[in-house]
């Protein structure tokens, strides 16, 4: 493709040379033909003007950044919290040593609970990483739909080669869905059926 | 179960290294240390001597099947007992881990009381 010109123009500039070569009197087949040019021109003008109403310049100048930013910021405060917990129940742990019997039980019984229910913030973590690599695949599509009709004409960045993927990557995908995801029981199940 | 056990801990989340560590403590073991990836990991391991590895599975630049992978095919580290914990919970990763080798496998979020039953399970009672 010529530099700058995008598929909206090729199709344009396509019904205009087809156009062009029409002239005098036209036959049945000719006359269908101009009709069904004229409304493949029509649609690719609607097209453009639903694109521009859509305003996706700013999809992806600002609303896909913000929000990428504000998850970010998200998994930073809960990151920041979380660790401000863990510090206070580090003290806990070192009165523990003061406490005995049931008291000291007791404590490092919360204490416990409350390291496990800290491991949420890896989980959610996780999980917005999947939602940021959602929008930022929706980004280069839209890219690439803006440039197709001619509302950025800047050349396409050549993708890089694909790198060979490990099976361990190919697999890490993430925490599942609650109710998709397998418990802790089936997997034992699992592993003990190789056994 | 030898508490004296040299234990490396594997996770690219600061937070869960420092979770995992002090469910460790709870549980008496105070000889462990940390890496960030499965390749920092794998470093660690050739350096040292160690009796357990934990490890998490969604890393990069080495994933934690891949940690695995490079341990059994170590002569020196192939019998070191590894345990997974991941969020990754799919049929799919428990049998590739478990085709890979590993001695046994926790999906997030977990309890303390998991943990401990695993590391009884691949240590022994002793």
């Amino acid at each position: 493709m010529p530099d700058g010109e995008t598929g909206g123009d090729r199709i344009e500039a396509a019904v205009r040379a087809v156009l062009g070569t029409l002239s005098g009197d036209l036959t049945v087949t000719e006359a269908a033909l101009l009709g069904e040019l004229e409304a493949l021109g029509r649609e690719v003008a609607r097209a453009k003007s639903e694109i521009a109403a859509l305003r996706v310049d700013d999809i992806n100048a600002s609303h896909i950044p913000t929000a990428t930013d504000e998850l970010d910021a998200v998994v930073s405060h809960t990151a920041a919290a979380t660790n401000e917990i863990l510090d206070s129940c580090e003290v806990l742990e070192g009165l523990q040593a003061r406490l005995a019997g049931e008291d000291a039980e007791a404590l490092s019984g919360a204490v416990t609970r409350i390291y496990e229910a800290c491991s949420f913030q890896d989980i959610t973590g996780q999980r917005i990483g999947k939602v940021v690599a959602a929008l930022k695949s929706i980004e280069r599509r839209v890219a690439a739909v803006t440039q197709s009709f001619g509302r950025d004409r800047q050349p396409e960045p050549e993708e890089a080669p694909a790198a060979s993927r490990t099976e361990g990557e190919e697999l890490a995908n993430g925490p599942q869905l609650p109710g998709t995801a397998s418990s802790q029981a089936e997997i034992d199940a699992l592993l003990a059926s190789f056994d | 179960m030898d508490k004296n056990t040299h234990v490396l801990i594997v996770d690219d989340y600061k937070t869960m290294l420092r979770i995992i560590r002090n469910l460790l403590k709870q549980l008496e073991f105070d000889n462990v240390e940390e890496a960030s990836d499965g390749q920092e990991a794998l470093a660690k391991l050739r350096a040292g001597q160690f009796g357990l590895v934990i490890s998490d599975w969604n890393m990069q630049p080495m994933t934690g099947l891949d940690l695995l992978k490079e341990v059994r095919a170590d002569a020196r580290l192939k019998e070191t007992p590894f345990i997974m914990i991941t969020a990754e919970s799919k049929t799919e990763n428990v049998v590739a881990a478990k085709a890979a080798g590993v001695s046994n496998y926790i999906v997030k979020p977990f309890n303390a009381e998991t943990l401990r039953g695993k590391i009884e399970k691949v240590l022994g009672h002793a």
